[in-house]
């Protein structure tokens, strides 16, 4: 695998961009790299627009290498990725709907997060006034005979995050499910335009509630690299420690919401006693049950006393030692595991194509983590193992949570092992001139990408955060074809992507 | 006189099939959260959320046709006889001579039907998929439930379930093969009847899982109560059915005195604790089957009915 930061897209390289490297390009160079991409030599990490640019981010996964690209669009149009590359198609419209950019001979030009109830149209780009009535979203054709249609949501029964799924449906099988998102849209990436670097902060920890610490780690780093700061060793290690309590306390529930969308209650009730044990211990060490807000550009805001530590190593005990029961009563109930066995199949291929993150991608077959193989510190100095699976299936996704929970009690012990002592924080500085960075961190969802850039008077000029929703909501797609209807709820929660985060 | 008495026997029944249906339902949820650390609400919750739906203002569908409004009271009112047939603390009661255990099934299965037609009528699509889903259970939880019905009837002469209890209560019948059969096929079919787990899950929040709850979606207010109310006697039923005809014992016969009434209804609470306390206890130790997973459930509890019905017809022919 090449290495793309000797930049082979022979564009030019930007000098004040740190973290990773980015490359102007031209257009030949930008349809090489969507070429590169659909001959599966690069994955795409990430596709976001500003005012008369396009930005591309991608990996080279085996190398453990990562590059931005930018090709100036001063027409607001750039040869489509989306074209010879389906992963793009969603951040093309994502990016058409915030800058009017037009991916050229694009495959799918319908809005994605403009529901036509802005009231203005390219809010980020050239502010129209939208026409006064709104398009009607016309949901892909679907032929063929006895094909019934079940519209499910914006607004669902339970007390989860609003979407809209289209099934076609031959009976209980599911022949085709659209989904129509972008009913949460905040308007993330336009608040944090001109917004103070501290600000920007809590807004990149509000992007998807699960994931705040993830989303503040990654904002942080991005700053850091930016600005040309390193934050203080100990605030490294209680950011890692805060990010796989994040982990722990999210995978644990959800392997209980698996179990309980089987109508197995059981394990809900036990896993979600442990995941309150996690919130508990996070606000006794670090005065918030999520975590929120407390991780900085430049350290951290908040120190771990000796009791807090205590708390988390007790935590840590009383999981371990109630951890095997639960995977045994997983394992041993036939009736659920006739559930989750063979269901939701994710072909290793899609996954790959993707580049899907998180546990998803890991229990197809694809093994990347970013705290692996775009390390970061202080992973560089923790040993632990990222668990793959090959079935691709719901149980899949479960035993890879399973795992990875087991990791994350290990990196846990170490960190309070090798945690130094010092200072927490380091002050952020004014750059005097534009600085550009790009950070990934593993979120327990999956890579969570910040790109970001800091005008002269420190204020962010741009910020994109990139969810790892945005390549896994294609794939829930592709996995219910074929399935029932009522299986659909269970393949869901098994992806547990986020709203929120894509929604921006 | 008899006449005054079993008119009064059969007017407490039906009083206390009532008052009882709520608190069953409340008993089984109780345990269950009980079952999974919680602590869960008042056992007389139900009463309450039936008071509040009562209050509550109706919001209808535009499509929905004058059927959609008479059926809750329509469904309400079968579930409610039929519940009134099963002799509970007594036997002999005055309803029992003009309908037996065909007429329940009838009562019940009229009920569905107009359940199912009610999905359909506003013409959402979780309403079709609740009807559809809930007619093929149907379809093969009927003959189970007919077919266990024969083999009772083979062995206790009659379809009255007054006749059957008071038989089966007798010591000549013994343990009887086919009556195990019949009693497995029975709880079987009942699960599935009463939409629980593994058929159907009635907690859930998920609309794409559901049967019984996707037809009832659009009903609200008074209508959802009456609904609510026949899905709690129809549990009553079938646990009053079950105890009725396999541990028919405790149930005062006619003309017994006081203390044979207030022995009758001891024995009720407990059977009914009873089989409350297993099926909260058999909903938490399994998951949900897949929907195409419930012909096959079914189908074993129409083997055993049949398999039941055929070693009575062969023992006899001996």
């Amino acid at each position: 695998m090449t290495d793309i930061r000797e930049g082979i897209f022979e564009g030019k390289r930007v000098e004040r961009h740190h973290g990773w490297p980015r490359f102007e390009v031209d257009r030949d160079g930008w349809i090489r790299a969507a070429e590169a991409l659909a001959h599966g030599r690069l994955a795409l990490a990430g596709l976001w627009g500003e005012k008369a640019a396009i930005h591309m981010a991608v990996l080279a996964e085996e190398g453990g290498s990562a590059a931005v690209l930018t090709l100036a669009c001063p027409d607001l149009t750039f040869p489509s990725v989306g074209r010879v590359h389906p992963p793009a198609i969603r951040l093309e419209r994502a990016a058409h709907d915030l800058f009017g950019l037009v991916p050229e001979d694009a495959p799918d030009l319908r809005p994605w997060l403009d529901h036509g109830r802005w009231g203005v149209r390219f809010p980020l780009g050239a502010r129209e006034p939208a026409p006064a009535s709104g398009v009607p979203y016309t949901f892909l054709p679907v032929e063929g005979e006895s094909l019934h249609q079940i519209p499910v949501g914006p607004v669902h029964a339970g007390i989860i995050e609003p979407g809209h799924f289209r099934f076609t449906a031959n009976g209980e099988t599911v022949v085709r499910l659209e989904a129509r998102l972008g009913y949460v849209h905040k308007g993330i990436e336009g608040l944090m335009q001109g917004a103070t670097l501290a600000r920007a902060a809590e807004l990149a920890g509000r992007v998807s509630g699960d994931s705040t610490v993830a989303y503040a780690f990654a904002f942080a780093r991005a700053a850091e690299a930016a600005l040309g700061i390193e934050a203080p060793p100990r605030a490294v290690f209680l950011r890692a420690l805060m990010a796989e309590l994040e982990r722990l306390a999210n995978h644990l529930g959800d392997i209980g919401a698996i179990c309980n969308d089987a109508a197995f209650a059981l394990m809900l009730a036990h896993c979600a006693v442990l995941r309150e044990q996690v919130l508990r211990t996070a606000e006794a060490s670090f005065g918030h049950r999520m975590m929120r807000d407390r991780i900085v550009p430049g350290g951290v805001a908040c120190d771990l006393e000796p009791a807090g530590a205590a708390a988390v190593a007790s935590l840590v005990k009383e999981i371990r030692a109630r951890l095997p029961a639960l995977i045994e009563l997983y394992d041993n109930t036939a009736s659920l595991q006739d559930r989750t066995v063979g269901t939701g199949m994710l072909k290793p291929e899609l996954a790959r194509e993707f580049g899907a993150g998180g546990y998803i991608g890991r229990a197809s077959g694809r093994s990347f983590d970013a705290r692996r193989d775009l390390t970061y510190a202080p992973y560089d100095r923790l040993a632990f193992e990222v668990p793959v699976m090959q079935e691709g299936d719901v149980n899949a996704r479960v035993w890879v949570r399973i795992r990875e929970v087991e990791q994350s009690l290990s990196l846990i012990d170490q960190i309070l092992e090798l945690m130094p002592q010092g200072p927490l924080r380091v002050q952020t500085r004014t750059p005097g001139t534009p600085v550009e960075a790009a950070a990934m961190v593993e979120g327990f969802r999956g890579d969570v990408l910040v790109w970001l850039r800091i005008g002269a008077d420190g204020l962010v000029e741009r910020c994109h955060p990139r969810d790892p929703s945005w390549f896994q909501w294609p794939l829930l797609e592709s996995v219910i074809e074929g399935n029932i209807v009522a299986d659909f709820p269970l393949c869901n929660k098994s992806f547990n992507c986020s709203y929120s985060g894509h929604d921006l | 006189m008899d006449l005054i008495l079993s008119f009064l026997i059969q007017a407490a029944q039906m009083a206390i099939v009532l008052a009882l249906a709520p608190l069953l339902t409340g008993f089984v949820r109780k345990v269950k959260a009980r079952l999974l650390r919680r602590q869960g609400a008042s056992v007389f919750q139900p009463y309450r959320d039936i008071a509040r739906l009562l209050r509550k203002e109706v919001v209808l569908a535009e499509s929905a046709s004058w059927l959609f409004r008479v059926i809750p009271y329509l469904i309400f009112a079968a579930t409610w006889v039929a519940a009134a047939l099963v002799p509970t603390f007594a036997g002999g009661l005055l309803f029992s001579w003009t309908a037996d255990l065909i007429a329940i099934i009838a009562l019940l299965g009229s009920a569905r039907f107009f359940l199912a037609l009610a999905g359909m009528d506003v013409g959402t699509s979780f309403g079709g998929i609740g009807a559809s889903r809930e007619v093929m259970i149907a379809s093969l939880a009927e003959p189970a439930m007919l077919l266990t019905v024969f083999a009772l009837a083979l062995v206790a002469g009659s379809t009255q379930l007054s006749t059957v209890a008071a038989v089966l209560a007798t010591p000549e019948v013994g343990l009887r093969v086919s009556l195990a059969m019949a009693l497995i096929a029975l709880v079987m079919v009942a699960l599935a009847e009463n939409a629980r787990i593994p058929v159907d899950n009635p907690a859930t929040h998920l609309e794409l899982t559901m049967v019984h709850e996707a037809m009832v979606l659009e009903y609200s207010g008074r209508h959802l109560a009456m609904i609510e109310f026949a899905a709690s006697l129809k549990l009553l039923l079938y646990i009053s059915l079950i105890a009725c005809v396999f541990v028919p014992w405790g149930i005062a016969a006619p003309g017994s005195g006081l203390a044979g009434f207030a022995l009758g209804a001891g024995a009720y609470l407990a059977k009914l604790a009873v089989g409350g306390f297993l099926l909260a206890f058999f909903e938490t130790s399994i998951a949900k089957m897949r929907v195409f997973r419930v012909p096959d459930f079914l189908g074993v509890a129409l083997m055993l009915s049949l398999l039941g019905t055929l070693l009575l017809f062969a023992s006899r022919s001996l």
